[in-house]
């Protein structure tokens, strides 16, 4: 049993035929070609598979390939799509926000979802966005440097 | 075509950001994961639900007939692939048979049984299910103190006792010291099991090109060329007709440093099958069968003069081994040994080490690796004795380091250290924190019912692992430098980084040795048909060894461009500086491109002189290097939750000479948070059936980004005289600092209830218990 499903990825529509129990972190990974998301725990614990769906940071481990169909996708390989990297990924760098880098993909998109959503976050705020986005290297500081140096200040 | 630019600015030192980043920050970096290539199949292993049992009968039928299924192997399909390895030369010695898979007995819970290849990784797991295996299960034990005590369930029925080895090192005479001392302090320290937990979990892909006789694994490792001499051991395979490539590797910290069954086993099936075969491990699988660290049970005893000087350290250390010997399973807990007077003079010790099998997954090197067990005994041995002399853990330390005039200093347990000025981060933290207002405020907190603490611990550590002699594998690291044609270098170092940033430190050297930009420098690693032989990235070795042989493979290059240069200048009167050969004479000069263009080229040779700019050189360390620093914890309990909040973390760390500021942060962050990790969350259980309770992120407590501290560095430096970079090196730095001074910050707190020592974790219900019951434990 198979079905068809259209999404739109970082931009360029696609539709494939899959099966229902086919998880969204697979589909995108080997079908669709995207091995920027990682798995790291199939269980919604880690992080490494965030990308964003209609807008919001998700996890694409516990979601089916299926429950994405008509849904807007971006992951970490459409933000520097122009050619220019997003100031998020910039910031990682600047700030040595990441060291093996597994873990990096996804949180950068749920780094972004933080600024998206308050603009000039505090260190706690950070820290307590970013909580369901595992690191072992870097024992997140410099990444909370690096999310902060995008803060707006009021 | 010759661009390569010259430059006179130094990039050692400085805080440049990662050259490594941009594959990591856009997703286009390749884990293993990540590599597809046609006709690949996946594997998916069958395990062991039982802590131990006997395998009674395994029917693959069911498996064979789900469309797609290529192969199911089981223990007798792979009697004849050698056995898993074990580097250890320990006297005496027992060294069970660790089969790739089982045979007819199942030893922990994870035992890989049987393999299931299919044409999809969903076919795959589908079909793993189907497999029946009928065990008839075992009593087990996974209490490494249980397992030695008379009566309990072997774990190997071959050895009853359970004890794999005992291992007796003197030094001095303890004897003596014990009856001149005036006070003995003795406890029981424990270091919990902990899972390694690398963001990526293990993985390989294996591909055999049957005309070529050639077997490539990529697979998720730290020590790339140690997985090709030994799977092609396994394997009965020429050494040469297997590479091993080690693409982008998500995390190891010792987990990675290893030989593992799957990469043999990947191998074989690949050789079987014709076809690609790729297997990544799940988290559970992660955690129930990747190597876990520590696992000690520790009786201290320290004798001492009533004026707080150390005369003796006795030790008996219980080492939870697990059922196997992995690569270095037995020799983690010498390397406490080797560490236990810390960084204090005394001379006299002595250590009995049992090595105890139980029903759990092996134990092995974990970030520090033998090193924080012994740091957190000594430094929490060294509180124990200040609070029973009622000495300043301050003054105690002070009393005992080694003096600065006395390096190199050789150690009781047969070290020489190499150089070392320890008050100098002590103080540096205390002036951080205040020390002595703190301790004002630390009364009147008290007095106001408050229960905070102050805790510290002044931590040696031993790195740059190290000389040949005393490193299972070869202790020297190797290094290619290559100026081609066009000037630009390429650097193919043995190491294996994986996160450390090496190709960017490394390049900052090589650019500033030879006068070059940073971006004219490539480093590159992990492929054993590219990279000359090399040992691996742990240790704290990298750069300490890794970067020193670079050092030299560039210093005999300078030597051969001089001798172009003054070809090409008329001129046996030349120097090189600053990318350019210059006739000390004239002050002509020529770039070092066109130098390079002209040995390629070959027109003329100087006397004696090959062409080309290629150096390698092997480098073998005289000696470990020793860093050391002083970590200072600032705690408040609340008496109602019994949670801890730590209100300052400061940490100073003497790495020798720093190469890229931003980096040792970064690692000095991350090894905190690992030892914050063990200290208050994080602890591998298993039950008395053999089952891991803690088999899953839900259960096993990593620490997130909201519930740890911000930690403030800082930094003194005492260069080492072991290698010509003067680093000393800093990945296990602040995990080895850490957990003492956050136990001793909590027993501090707690200590106006008579508490004097807490085993980690230290949970809020452990710490709430201890307050309900007015500390008693």
């Amino acid at each position: 049993m198979t079905r068809s499903i259209t999404l739109t990825i970082n931009g360029t529509k696609r539709t494939d035929t899959v099966e229902p129990r086919l998880l969204l972190i697979h589909y995108l990974r080997e079908v669709a070609g995207l091995t920027g998301p990682h798995i790291g725990c199939e269980t919604s614990l880690c992080g490494a598979c965030t990308v964003h769906v209609d807008g919001k940071a998700i996890k694409s481990c516990t979601m089916f390939a299926v429950q994405a169909d008509g849904a807007k996708v971006l992951t970490i390989e459409g933000l520097d799509a122009s050619g220019k990297l997003d100031p998020m990924q910039e910031a990682f760098w600047n700030e040595h926000g990441l060291q093996c880098g597994f873990c990096t993909p996804g949180m950068i998109m749920t780094a972004k979802q933080i600024i998206e959503r308050n603009p000039n976050p505090t260190d706690e705020e950070i820290r307590a966005g970013i909580e369901g986005n595992l690191c072992r290297c870097t024992g997140y500081q410099h990444i909370v440097n690096a999310v902060r140096s995008l803060a707006v200040k009021a | 075509m010759a661009t390569t630019t010259t430059k006179t600015e130094k990039l050692v030192g400085k805080r440049i950001r990662r050259r490594e980043d941009p594959r990591l920050i856009t997703g286009t970096a390749t884990y293993v994961d990540d590599i597809q290539m046609p006709g690949l199949h996946h594997a998916c292993i069958v395990r062991s639900p039982h802590g131990a049992a006997k395998i009674k009968s395994i029917n693959i039928k069911p498996a064979l007939e789900f469309p797609g299924v290529a192969a199911v192997f089981i223990g007798k399909d792979t009697e004849k692939v050698g056995p898993v390895p074990c580097g250890a030369s320990l006297p005496g010695l027992r060294v069970p048979h660790h089969h790739i898979l089982a045979m007819d007995r199942v030893y922990f819970v994870g035992h890989p049984v049987a393999v299931v290849v299919a044409t999809d990784r969903y076919i795959a797991r589908d079909a793993a299910e189907a497999i029946e295996v009928d065990y008839q299960p075992l009593p087990t034990v996974t209490d490494p103190e249980k397992a030695i005590t008379a009566g309990a369930p072997p774990v190997h029925p071959e050895w009853p006792d359970n004890i794999a080895f005992n291992y007796h090192q003197d030094g001095g005479d303890i004897d003596k010291a014990f009856a001149e001392a005036d006070v003995v302090v003795k406890q029981r320290i424990t270091s919990q099991r902990l899972i390694p937990s690398a963001m990526e979990t293990r993985g390989v892909v294996a591909e055999w090109l049957a005309g070529d006789r050639a077997l490539t694994l990529h697979t998720s490792t730290q020590v790339p060329h140690l997985v090709r001499t030994l799977v092609a051991q396994m394997l009965g395979l020429e050494e040469n007709r297997l590479r091993v490539i080690t693409p982008e590797v998500g995390g190891g910290f010792g987990s990675k440093l290893n030989i593992y069954a799957e990469e043999a086993l990947m191998g074989f099936i690949a050789m079987k099958i014709g076809k690609p075969v790729k297997w990544i491990e799940s988290r559970r699988e992660n955690f129930t069968c990747t190597i876990h660290g520590r696992g000690h049970v520790d009786y201290y005893e320290v004798a001492a003069k009533k004026d707080g000087t150390v005369l003796g350290i006795k030790l008996k250390l219980i080492q939870d081994l697990g059922a196997y010997h992995q690569l270095l399973t037995p020799v983690i807990p010498t390397l406490s040994v080797l560490m236990m007077p810390g960084l204090y003079r005394c001379q006299n010790i002595r250590a009995d080490i049992v090595g105890v099998f139980t029903n759990a997954v092996p134990t092995d090197a974990y970030r520090g690796a033998g090193r924080p067990e012994a740091t957190h005994g000594i430094e929490r041995m060294m509180d124990l004795l200040a609070a029973e002399l009622k000495m300043d853990p301050v003054d105690i330390r002070r009393k005992n380091f080694i003096a600065n005039d006395a390096f190199p200093f050789a150690t009781a347990t047969g070290l020489m250290y190499d150089s070392g000025n320890y008050a100098a981060p002590l103080d540096k933290a205390l002036e951080t924190v205040g020390y002595k207002k703190l301790r004002e405020e630390q009364k009147q907190a008290r007095a106001d019912g408050r229960l905070m603490g102050i805790g510290l611990s002044t931590y040696g550590e031993i790195c740059a692992i190290g000389p040949s002699p005393a490193t299972p594998a070869g202790g020297w690291e190797s290094a290619t430098v290559k100026i081609e044609p066009s000037g630009k270098v390429t650097v193919m170092t043995g190491c294996s980084p994986h996160g450390q940033g090496e190709e960017t430190t490394f390049a900052q050297v090589a650019a500033d040795e030879l006068g070059v930009g940073i971006d004219d420098v490539l480093v590159v690693h992990g492929d054993t048909a590219i990279v000359q032989y090399g040992i691996g990235t742990f240790g704290s070795r990298g750069t300490a060894i890794g970067g020193a042989a670079m050092y030299y493979a560039i210093q005999e290059l300078k030597e051969k461009i001089k001798k172009f240069g003054a070809l090409l200048l008329g001129s046996d009167d030349v120097t090189f500086a600053n990318g350019v050969c210059t006739c000390n004479k004239t002050g002509q000069s020529v770039p070092l491109a066109q130098i390079a263009a002209a040995s390629y080229r070959a027109m003329k040779l100087p006397p004696n002189t090959e062409p080309g700019l290629v150096a390698t050189n092997f480098w073998e360390p005289p000696n470990f290097t020793f860093p050391f620093g002083a970590h200072i914890v600032i705690t408040e309990i609340d008496r109602e939750t019994g949670a801890i909040e730590i209100k300052r973390y400061v940490a100073i760390d003497d790495c020798g000479n720093i190469l890229n500021p931003l980096i040792v942060d970064g690692q000095v962050h991350g090894g905190v948070v690992q030892g914050l990790g063990q200290a208050l969350w994080e602890q591998a259980v298993y039950d008395d059936s053999g089952q891991l309770i803690t088999g899953e992120m839900m259960d096993y407590a990593i620490p997130k980004a909201s519930n740890i501290p911000w930690i403030e560095t800082g930094h003194t430096t005492t260069p080492s005289p072991v290698n010509p970079l003067g680093v000393k090196g800093v990945g296990e730095a602040g995990t080895i600092g850490c957990s003492p001074a956050v136990v001793n910050s909590v027993v501090d707190a707690l200590s106006p209830l008579g508490v004097r020592h807490i085993d980690m974790p230290l949970t809020p219900e452990k710490i709430w218990n201890l307050i309900q019951r007015g500390g008693r434990a």
